[in-house]
């Protein structure tokens, strides 16, 4: 060991930080803890103590399964070079946006690169009426002009970025909406017995006024892919600012982009910091273009995060054309498979919305018995139109 | 205890624990933190509280979450039937109402659920929180809370202290992420399927009939089956439940009747698309490997 002109403390504070770099979530308390704890074994070998402080630093599986790695490189500099994570600033993304950005560029319109801040200022209140209730299903005034354009009709920057700012708002209301429905009944089933008594002890345990319960409608979970291969980069910018408005402050909500590959893209799109969601975005999209794998994404999907994902109440909304690559009875496979998870699945079709649009697309021949809902979206109209149909479910 | 003690005090009762968990349990019992367990189905997470409790001959209080788990269910309740009777009762007796709800608000009306159970005992007993990841996240919040005070507020009367910490042991599927507070709060294990060398000496301690070259085909081709491209993957209890079928078939060696082998693979395999992906031609190709 080359540190051994240190105090043990003070290695011990290195091998925290050393592990804090590699994204685990330790601290002080647990210097202290793995202090203590090797403290009051001084008997034991260094096999011991490494399972001692793996129980101890760890938090989940992935720290579970890097912390042998990393407790070597630092106690015995085996292995992994560790490398040294610098907080990357507006600048220094916006440099790799540039660098990496290619496909971005094309996506994304330049005033969302440059754009300061990502932050999604609050729920839709905009359409609130003053005594809060929601009027109409979205206030048509300042888009009428946009509504009924196919989206890749729009050309110049300030149009798609003034759509790209309508399709969030759009989302935002309709998730507003959503969550916030509430059956109202007066009645309801169960007699809430504690409160029931509680208001009528005063008359003595007679039960003269009846208080009941009823269960609160929970909000559905939701989660997105978005097909973002070639055949899709007309539409891709539109559902990206979609998909982010939806996510926006959902509280149950994920989204996935798909192409060759499937990528989990939640985390990055919810980043408050736009140029490094952009940045994380960039990183995500390695592989693009190339074809399109429904089936096989899906199955990855399915085998990998279905479980933590999904829940009985999921609502799965699929963003593609359908043309596809892969197997097409593959498709028809993984949405079966999906379909029996989830309560609906719903896909929205860009090409749907053209005059005479037949789904031939062989995937999209196979996905369609299994789908809730097929829905074109090819216009802000369209989008505005599904709300009804996503609260009907 | 330490760890290598509790490793083979926990042998002496059936469960076969290897050294990274053995050290868990001995480093949560010392520090007086609790556990959090993760792993797949089936890979004898429960099991573990269970051999944990005879170890520690203490009492083994369960709380299984589920989605929409309450405090009602999971802390208190009042015995509202036996309130009734008592406000009834006093009445006649011209009680005020005061004195009666002094009365009915009492701790002899109140149920005691596992939490409230378990920090009311008056020997530490073995706390089972099974399956956390199926609680809504605000009640994982409340939990923290106990787990971090162990102390619990009821409104009518007051705030329960511990009599004794319990050993607190939470087990997760990974259906959802857990907050990091809660990871945290817990010191962790991940509990992994056993290597061959475990998994036989599980199904050895519990099925002592068996002969040794039958539990090292049967570990064998099941740890080749997790190794297919299922949906649900065999855990060590289906390795018990197959095993205790192929000796209820009077099987001496998995060559020697493929048929009857693959007929009892319904005790492995739980879904229907991987039984139908486990075809007899794949059942006598894994066989083909181990036997």
């Amino acid at each position: 060991m080359t540190m051994s002109d240190t105090s043990p403390a003070d290695r011990m504070s290195g091998f925290i930080s050393h592990l804090r770099t590699n994204n685990f979530l330790v601290g002080p308390a647990e210097t202290m803890d793995a202090l203590t704890f090797l403290q009051s074994s001084n008997t034991l070998d260094i096999g011991t103590e490494r399972i001692g402080l793996k129980v101890m630093l760890c938090g989940n599986k992935s720290e579970w399964d890097k912390f042998d790695d990393l407790f070597d490189a630092y106690w015995f500099g085996r292995g992994v070079r560790t490398a040294i994570k610098v907080q990357s600033t507006g600048e220094s993304s916006n440099r790799d946006v540039q660098n990496h950005a290619d496909i971005w560029k094309r996506i994304l319109p330049s005033s969302a690169r440059s754009e300061s801040s990502g932050l999604i200022h609050g729920p839709g209140y905009d359409n609130l009426t003053s005594d809060g209730r929601q009027e109409g299903k979205f206030a048509a005034s300042d888009y009428e002009s946009y509504r009924r354009v196919d989206v890749k009709h729009l050309v110049t920057p300030e149009d798609v970025s003034q759509v790209q700012e309508l399709a969030e708002k759009l989302a935002r209301t309709m998730k507003y909406r959503l969550s916030r429905r509430r059956k109202s009944s007066n009645r309801g089933i169960n007699i809430d017995l504690r409160r029931t008594i509680r208001r009528n002890i005063s008359r003595g345990g007679d039960l003269m006024e009846l208080i009941y319960s009823k269960r609160p409608v929970r909000s559905v979970k939701l989660v997105v892919f978005l097909d973002v291969s070639g055949s899709m980069n007309q539409y891709s910018r539109l559902f990206l600012a979609f998909v982010r408005g939806l996510l926006g402050g959902w509280l149950r909500a994920d989204a996935f982009l798909f192409h060759t590959r499937l990528v989990r893209i939640s985390k990055a799109l919810s980043d408050p910091d736009h140029h490094r969601a952009m940045d994380r975005l960039t990183l995500m999209a390695d592989g693009f273009g190339g074809g399109t794998k429904i089936g096989e994404c899906l199955k990855n999907f399915n085998d990998n995060y279905a479980k933590e994902v999904l829940n009985s109440r999921s609502v799965v909304i699929i963003i593609s054309d359908g043309y596809d690559t892969g197997d097409p009875e593959e498709i028809g496979d993984q949405l079966n498979r999906l379909k029996k998870r989830v309560r609906r699945i719903v896909w929205l079709n860009p090409l749907a919305g053209w005059d005479r649009y037949e789904p031939v697309a062989r995937g999209m021949k196979k996905a369609l018995p299994y789908l809730d809902l097929f829905f074109p979206a090819n216009t802000l109209e369209c989008l505005a139109n599904l709300e009804p149909e996503l609260a009907k479910l | 205890m330490n760890y290598l003690e509790i490793q083979s005090e926990l042998a002496n009762y059936g469960y076969i624990a290897d050294e990274t968990l053995s050290m868990a349990l001995s480093l949560a019992m010392n520090l007086g933190r609790s556990l959090l367990l993760e792993g797949e189905a089936g890979v004898g997470k429960t099991e573990i509280a269970k051999s944990l409790s005879k170890v520690l001959n203490a009492d083994l209080i369960r709380l299984q979450c589920y989605e929409g788990l309450d405090a009602s269910t999971a802390i208190y309740e009042w015995n509202y039937q036996r309130q009734l009777l008592a406000i009834r009762a006093r009445e006649k007796e011209k009680a005020s109402s005061e004195e009666i709800e002094a009365h009915v608000f009492s701790e002899y009306y109140l149920l005691k659920r596992p939490l409230l159970q378990a920090i009311s005992s008056d020997t530490p007993p073995v706390l089972l929180i099974d399956e956390i990841d199926r609680a809504d996240e605000e009640f994982e919040a409340y939990l923290l809370e106990i787990l971090s005070d162990f102390q619990i507020t009821i409104p009518e009367l007051g705030t329960i202290q511990a009599k004794s910490i319990p050993y607190v042991i939470l087990t997760s599927n990974g259906t959802r992420e857990l907050s990091d507070a809660l990871r945290r709060r817990c010191l962790y294990s991940y509990v992994d399927y056993p290597d061959r060398q475990k998994e036989s000496l599980i199904v050895k301690t519990h099925m002592p009939e068996i002969d040794e070259e039958l539990i090292r085909q049967i570990v064998n081709f099941v740890h080749s089956v997790r190794k297919e491209d299922l949906e649900k993957k065999p855990g060590v209890a289906e390795t018990l439940d197959w095993a205790a079928a192929l000796l209820d078939q009077n099987v001496r060696s998995l060559g020697d009747d493929p048929k009857v082998v693959h007929a009892t693979l319904i005790c492995l395999l739980k879904t229907e698309s991987d039984l139908k992906s486990m075809t007899p031609e794949v059942t006598a190709r894994i066989i083909g490997k181990v036997a």
